[in-house]
């Protein structure tokens, strides 16, 4: 009983750390809400579906910045898409980022873009990895026959 | 008009395009169920649109873009199409961004369309442009709504969805007519002139 008391107070705890510094915002809340005995993998499934869309767009970003003519609208559009998906999952760094990026584009300021792309990859792999460090620990707390308290 | 084959054929199109975009079945009472066509380009989005849709009790096809959407409907130009009567769309959702077809371009040629226009449809954009606003409230879409879309929005709009029914929208509306009313207007004129030289 007390492991099960400690691994919710860890993911409790976590998550909250992950809201303070702005890795996650109301939206992702607003997930976990759409989450239930019916659909209890929603908010593993939604993300994974970001993780994918988002490598996919990175690596068409870093391809788009690496020609020798800059097609900035369709790099536009790519960081766009990033800058959608980013939002509706909560994933607010990533998204800010996006908007600074998006920025640069209009400008048509490839220094400035490339420094984007650099960050947004950066931010993209911290939300990552804090993400999948929080599955586990639900999946922990499940696992020791707990409950998620969500939401918080 | 239509011959019986057409109408069938235009059964199986809709019921083949309904399997392979993935239509889910809400609660009981499929008659008082709100059905909603929602339309957009992202993965993510979709997945949480649906979701939102169906944990509001709602019947939910979701498409990845206005081509399909018009696909679905019918209104690609097959005149084979079944009406409207059986399709039972009560709210179309679609993004404001999407390659190809623009939810702005979806929404004129659903109210330009005689069979459904009279379906509200509600613009999504992560975009906060007065302009884009405007332009689509004029167009005669029922909400603009900003993204990330959350629950409250989404039972906020079938509120209003379902308390209007008895009521026709009448703050927004459509200023421009179909081709089809124009067509039908014109022959309305012609046969009644018909009538009245018969009459003389």
């Amino acid at each position: 009983m007390d492991s099960v008391v400690l691994l919710q107070r860890q993911l409790v705890d976590y998550t909250a750390q992950l809201f303070n510094e702005g890795f996650l915002d109301d939206q992702f809340n607003q997930l976990q809400q759409l989450q239930d005995e019916s659909n209890p993998d929603f908010v593993v499934e939604v993300v994974t579906l970001f993780f994918e869309d988002s490598e996919r767009l990175l690596n068409e970003l870093a391809k788009a910045l690496e020609q020798q003519s800059i097609d900035y609208r369709k790099i536009d559009a790519h960081v766009h898409q990033l800058k959608g998906s980013s939002s509706s999952i909560g994933a607010q760094r990533v998204q800010k980022v996006c908007i600074a990026f998006r920025n640069y584009c209009e400008e048509r300021n490839i220094e400035g873009c490339q420094k984007c792309l650099q960050q947004v990859k950066n931010e993209y792999s911290l939300v990552k990895t804090k993400l999948e460090t929080l599955f586990k620990l639900e999946q922990q707390v499940l696992s020791a026959g707990g409950s998620i308290p969500w939401p918080m | 008009m239509f011959s019986g084959d057409m109408a069938t054929a235009g059964e199986i199109l809709r019921r083949s395009l309904t399997d392979e975009v993935g239509v889910s079945k809400g609660s009981v009472s499929g008659s008082e169920e709100l059905h909603v066509l929602a339309v957009d380009d992202s993965f993510v989005d979709r997945k949480v649109i649906e979701r939102l849709l169906k944990i509001s009790s709602c019947k939910v096809t979701v498409v990845e873009s206005g081509s399909r959407a018009l696909q679905y409907l019918g209104l690609d130009g097959e005149k084979s199409s079944v009406g409207f009567n059986d399709l039972k769309i009560n709210l179309i959702m679609t993004d404001y961004s999407m390659p190809g077809m623009t939810g702005y371009e979806l929404l004129k040629k659903i109210k330009e369309s005689s069979a459904f226009r009279e379906i509200p449809v509600v613009i999504m954009s992560s975009e906060n442009i007065l302009t884009r606003i405007d332009r689509c409230l004029e167009e005669g879409a029922e909400e603009y709504i900003l993204k990330p879309v959350k629950l409250s929005d989404v039972k906020r709009i079938k509120d209003v969805i379902m308390g209007g029914d008895g009521k026709q929208k009448k703050r927004r509306s459509v200023r421009k007519r179909g081709r089809e009313d124009r067509n039908l207007f014109t022959i309305t004129i012609v046969a009644c002139t018909v009538i009245l030289i018969d009459c003389v």
